[in-house]
């Protein structure tokens, strides 16, 4: 586990009588896109929650390159390097889209507590802004407010916000949903670009997307990790296909 | 240079006609208007200093009138026991309003939405009630005050004019610096936090520590609103962090703008000169039409729906509707 950029172990988190995450054990390794799948209420959403400070383990640990991050708020495991893009879109729509990215770029850039200078105009905030908002394809909406873009322009700011801290690992919660056909291919191909500079954790509901992408799959039910592998060893796998097909006999 | 339109010309306008008033007042020796400019002066910067945090950063106090009673009783409570000296009073003051600010904030920033409203409705009638309590200094008939601050031969604040010209500048000075601060880094971290705060931790911002700095600023400037008030009045008594005081500062705000530059400004002129010309105007011209029943007497019937207009119509208030808002 040595080259495991995140390691969790035994996380445990509990609603009432729900058990949304038991025991859950993962690792992340420098370098590779590791994604989750799982059905609708397998637990992705608390497993990221906690993975990113949001939510409180009952039990369990996370590990980020090393150090115990377990206890740690959301803001301080972002100025460690984890960076996360929201499934249900979170920006600051009041403000301009360069604006939301410069934001970003400020939270890594020192305290801030100045109080005098136009933030607007620094050129070590916008500058950093726009580079991500280029690499995400949004340098030419920079100036509309947040609230004008389109849904799948919304995602892509997203990622542009995550980028703009150069963060040690990204984790991607649903990054497609909603999107239409040409905008899931243009994120798809957006993500195997990033995948070469950046750790990544994909949480996704998009098999095809993830099966594209992946170089390592965990499969997510009723809170626990049932496989963990390639994703050919994932479409091989028998309990996978069950938990798949299984649900699907229900619903029919 | 700024663009020439409506909304400018407005705020052109309004600050020179503030500029002029005591001009006015001494072509027509009349001090009423001189009085009446005065307090409305002093209560824009009041809702200028309230529009910081509740327009820029989205904390909705509902008891921003206790630190203008908090500047008041400093400055009223050492003037009383012999302490005359404005260099000695007014920074006093300023770090007592400073100090309740930091820890009303410390507590009710820890609720939100409508929890932060009651929270500080709640601390600022403790206040008040501390207030009605001090009965060595007037308690509920409040104290009067015999001294203006003294600053030596710096300023005479008992020269009607001069005092004016202070508050006048030191409202333009406020606006001033609420203008430099929500533009700052630390404007941007407090305006990120009122659009999403969940979003500001995520992206590594400890918005708790920008929240309260921003709070304690805002009570501060409004306890330096308070001294004057005070000093104006020659009077400090509870009644002026009364909540219904507290909730006439949040009308001017949203009527002038939230979150503008000149909104408050505006707004406290708007309410406050409607305040007093709707008695007239209706005494002169619906009173005649119910004889002895005097309408006038009831002009907060007519004030009321006005302001429910500008709400509904005007969404950004008064600055909105001079820019043009369509989506308002």
């Amino acid at each position: 586990m040595a080259d495991a950029l995140l390691a969790v172990e035994g996380l445990t988190k509990r609603f009432g009588g729900i058990l949304a995450s038991d025991n859950i054990v993962l690792d992340v390794k420098q370098g590779e896109l590791h994604a989750i799948i799982g059905p609708n209420g397998a637990g992705k959403t608390t497993l990221i929650g906690q993975l990113t400070g949001m939510l409180t383990p009952d039990s369990g640990t996370v590990r980020f390159a090393g150090e115990d991050i377990t206890a740690l708020p959301a803001y301080a495991r972002s100025l460690l390097g984890l960076a996360r893009s929201f499934q249900i879109t979170s920006l600051f729509l009041d403000l301009s889209v360069l604006d939301n990215v410069a934001l970003a770029v400020q939270a890594h850039a020192g305290h801030s507590f100045q109080f005098w200078r136009d933030a607007r105009k620094e050129k070590d905030l916008r500058e950093p802004a726009l580079v991500a908002l280029a690499r995400v394809g949004l340098a030419d909406r920079a100036d509309r407010p947040a609230s004008a873009l389109s849904h799948g322009e919304h995602r892509q700011l997203e990622l542009a916000m995550a980028l703009a801290g150069k963060p040690r690992m990204l984790l991607l919660d649903e990054p497609m949903a909603g999107l239409g056909t040409d905008e899931s291919a243009r994120m798809v191909k957006l993500l195997r670009e990033l995948k070469r500079e950046y750790t990544i954790l994909l949480i996704e509901h998009d098999m095809e997307a993830v099966f594209a992408l992946a170089d390592r799959i965990s499969v997510l039910v009723y809170g626990r990790v049932i496989a963990s592998g390639t994703p050919e060893a994932i479409r091989a796998n028998k309990d996978v296909r069950e938990a798949y097909l299984g649900e699907q006999e229900v619903v029919s | 240079m700024p663009a020439l339109n409506t909304r400018n010309i407005v705020i052109g306008l309004t600050i020179l006609g503030l500029l002029l008033v005591p001009a006015y007042a001494l072509v027509v020796g009349n001090t009423f208007i001189l009085t009446l400019f005065t307090r409305i002066v002093i209560l824009a910067i009041a809702a200028t200093s309230l529009n910081l945090i509740m327009g820029y950063g989205g904390m909705v106090s509902f008891g921003h009138a206790a630190y203008l009673g908090i500047g008041g009783y400093v400055f009223g409570i050492l003037s009383f026991e012999g302490i005359r000296s404005g260099f000695i009073q007014w920074p006093l003051a300023l770090i007592i309003s400073a100090l309740f600010a930091l820890v009303i904030g410390a507590l009710s920033l820890r609720t939100r939405g409508v929890y932060f409203i009651m929270i500080t409705l709640a601390f600022a009638q403790m206040v008040y009630y501390v207030g009605v309590s001090l009965s060595r200094y007037g308690a509920d008939d409040g104290l009067t005050i015999h001294r203006r601050s003294d600053f030596g031969g710096l300023i005479n604040l008992s020269n009607k004019t001069v005092f004016y010209y202070l508050c006048l500048a030191l409202l333009l000075g406020t606006v001033y610096l609420v203008w430099r601060l929500v533009n700052s880094r630390f404007g941007m971290v407090v305006q990120g936090a009122r659009s999403n705060i969940n979003r500001m931790r995520a992206i590594g911002f400890p918005s708790y520590r920008y929240q309260l700095t921003c709070f304690v600023i805002a009570g501060t400037i409004c306890g330096l609103a308070g001294i004057l008030l005070a000093n104006f009045t020659d009077f400090i008594s509870p009644a002026v962090m009364h909540w219904t005081r507290s909730g006439d500062l949040i009308v001017m705000v949203v009527l002038g703008g939230m979150g503008t530059t000149f909104g408050p400004l505006i707004g406290t002129v708007a309410f406050l000169l409607l305040e007093e010309a709707l008695p007239f105007v209706m005494a002169k011209t619906i009173d005649p039409l119910f004889p002895g029943v005097r309408p006038s007497e009831y002009w907060q019937i007519v004030l009321g729906p006005l302001l429910l207009f500008v709400v509904l119509f005007a969404r950004g208030g008064i600055d909105g509707f001079l820019r043009g808002d369509r989506d308002g």
